[in-house]
């Protein structure tokens, strides 16, 4: 694709690579605790290089994901907190959904429904974090109690996350135009117009 | 104790049925506490037999000597003295795997093949599947399985099951004075404890009974208990165990609802995509920003 000098940046190289880290170390995560999860996903030990490397890799996967998502999370919770027009944007998210948003509240970087996931996501990552400790028998002893309890929210919340990531990788897949500021950071002005008009009414005044 | 059957009739991370048209008998381990001096034995034997050598610990005032299973100490003795009815009691529970008929370890395990249960009813780790994963210790409801810090693998009680399936009785009753282990059909050792029930009885144990806690389907190991109706005066010894609905919940209904989330996610997403078509930049956008 011609790469336009009009085209505005959306994410800058260090919050592509940001987010990438978290992406990867979450497809591994997800692979790797599905495995454990169901036998019918067992086969994807091998990918680890069976299953006792499975269960080592794991947890150590989890604090980078961790780790990389805290940054994340200073960066972008500010732009995600949910304002008036969000709540009017989703209520009106049948229309959106559709296909057909002329009607849609205008929107800021990020439209209701990505706020709401990205609030789901929050959740979720508490949770995995904070009940994948008991499950680490390698470093942690809890009382079993403990570790039943985190087993459970270990695992739903897990298949949860994974549910919403799938939303998440959708919404880009369906949005054309989308996928490009994760690889190289910018989306046209024409997309920026349509999908976030309040952000490229302000991204087009300061350039 | 020939012709008994050998087939693995359940086996972890497995959910399809495993061999189980060949019906024989199942075998048990019964332990009477009331015949038991504590001598210890038995732990030796199963070290013996199992080429077991734990750490040589330290004296903490008391018999228990380990304090605890370990990954090679898979028996030991559990020594309480109490007062049920007034007067002192010194009650001696042999503790180790109890061989339930629905293994919590088993339902928790996620390698296939690493916790497998044989037709005559004793539960077995193959440690050579096994991931250190631990599973089997947050599943299990009587505290067994250990962890080594030597492969990372777990560790329990095998009932001898090498020595089983040639005929063989477990190195404990093999070894023990007093014939307070014994061993056979499970059918002959509920009515053996029948008998020293009703013993006990007589000598003015009048709650006397047989330990084969139904919550777990019974198991191959059993106890023959002086006060069967305070199983925990027994070193804690659960009145009625079964797998924690926590456990049951995580390898239950958790799995097949997770795997219809993904799958209805995934279709939802197609559907969406063939039937609303992509969402693109519309061309009036587009000419309003050239």
């Amino acid at each position: 694709m011609q790469r336009d000098p009009r085209d505005l940046v959306r994410y800058t190289p260090s919050e592509r690579l940001n987010h990438w880290i978290v992406g990867i170390s979450f497809i591994l995560l997800g692979l790797s605790g599905l495995a454990l999860f169901h036998p019918a996903f067992w086969p994807f030990t091998l990918l680890f290089g069976g299953g006792t490397w499975t269960r080592i890799i794991h947890p150590y996967l989890g604090v980078l994901m961790a780790l990389a998502y805290m940054v994340m999370l200073i960066r972008f919770t500010r732009l995600n907190l949910m304002t008036a027009a969000d709540w009017q944007w989703l209520k009106r998210i049948r229309e959106m959904v559709d296909g057909d948003d002329h009607n849609m509240p205008e929107q800021g970087k990020y439209n209701g429904g990505q706020k709401i996931l990205f609030w789901l996501l929050f959740w979720c990552m508490l949770l995995l974090i904070l009940s994948g400790i008991p499950l680490w028998r390698a470093w942690f002893s809890f009382p079993v109690e403990w570790v039943r309890l985190a087993a459970v929210i270990h695992s739903g919340s897990a298949a949860v996350m994974i549910g919403l990531i799938m939303v998440h990788v959708y919404a880009a897949i369906w949005t054309k135009g989308t996928i490009r500021a994760m690889w190289y950071g910018t989306v046209t002005r024409a997309w920026a117009k349509q999908h976030h008009r309040a952000w490229y009414k302000e991204a087009t005044k300061e350039g | 104790m020939a012709l008994q059957p050998l087939d693995i009739t359940a086996r972890s991370a497995t959910t399809t049925p495993s061999p189980s048209a060949r019906q024989g008998f199942e075998v048990a381990k019964l332990i009477d506490i009331s015949k038991c001096i504590g001598c210890k034995a038995c732990q030796v034997a199963c070290m013996e037999w199992n080429d077991l050598r734990d750490e040589v610990g330290f004296n903490h005032g008391v018999y228990d000597n380990p304090m605890d299973l370990t990954d090679q100490s898979w028996t030991v003795m559990r020594f309480s003295e109490v007062e049920p009815n007034g007067h002192l009691e010194w009650l001696i529970r042999k503790d180790g795997c109890m061989h339930c008929a629905d293994p919590g370890c088993l339902k928790a395990c996620p390698a296939p093949g690493a916790i497998v249960k044989y037709g005559n009813g004793i539960v077995d780790f193959n440690q050579e599947h096994c991931i250190g994963c631990g599973y089997c210790i947050t599943g299990c409801p009587f505290n067994i399985p250990r962890i080594a810090q030597k492969d990372g693998k777990a560790y329990k009680c095998t009932l001898c099951s090498d020595r089983v399936a040639v005929g063989l009785e477990p190195a404990c009753v093999k070894t023990c004075p007093t014939g307070a282990i014994t061993y056979g059909a499970k059918d002959d050792m509920v009515q053996h404890a029948a008998i020293r029930v009703r013993d006990l009885n007589e000598r003015g144990f009048a709650k006397a009974g047989l330990y084969d806690p139904p919550g777990v389907g019974g198991t191959h190991v059993m106890y023959v208990l002086q006060h069967a109706d305070q199983p925990g005066l027994y070193a804690n010894l659960p009145a009625d165990p079964q797998i924690d609905p926590l456990v049951s919940v995580w390898k239950g209904i958790t799995k097949p609802l997770a795997i219809a989330a993904f799958a209805a996610v995934s279709l939802a997403g197609l559907f969406h995509y063939i039937t609303k078509g992509p969402n693109e930049v519309s061309k009036e956008t587009e000419k309003e920003v050239e």
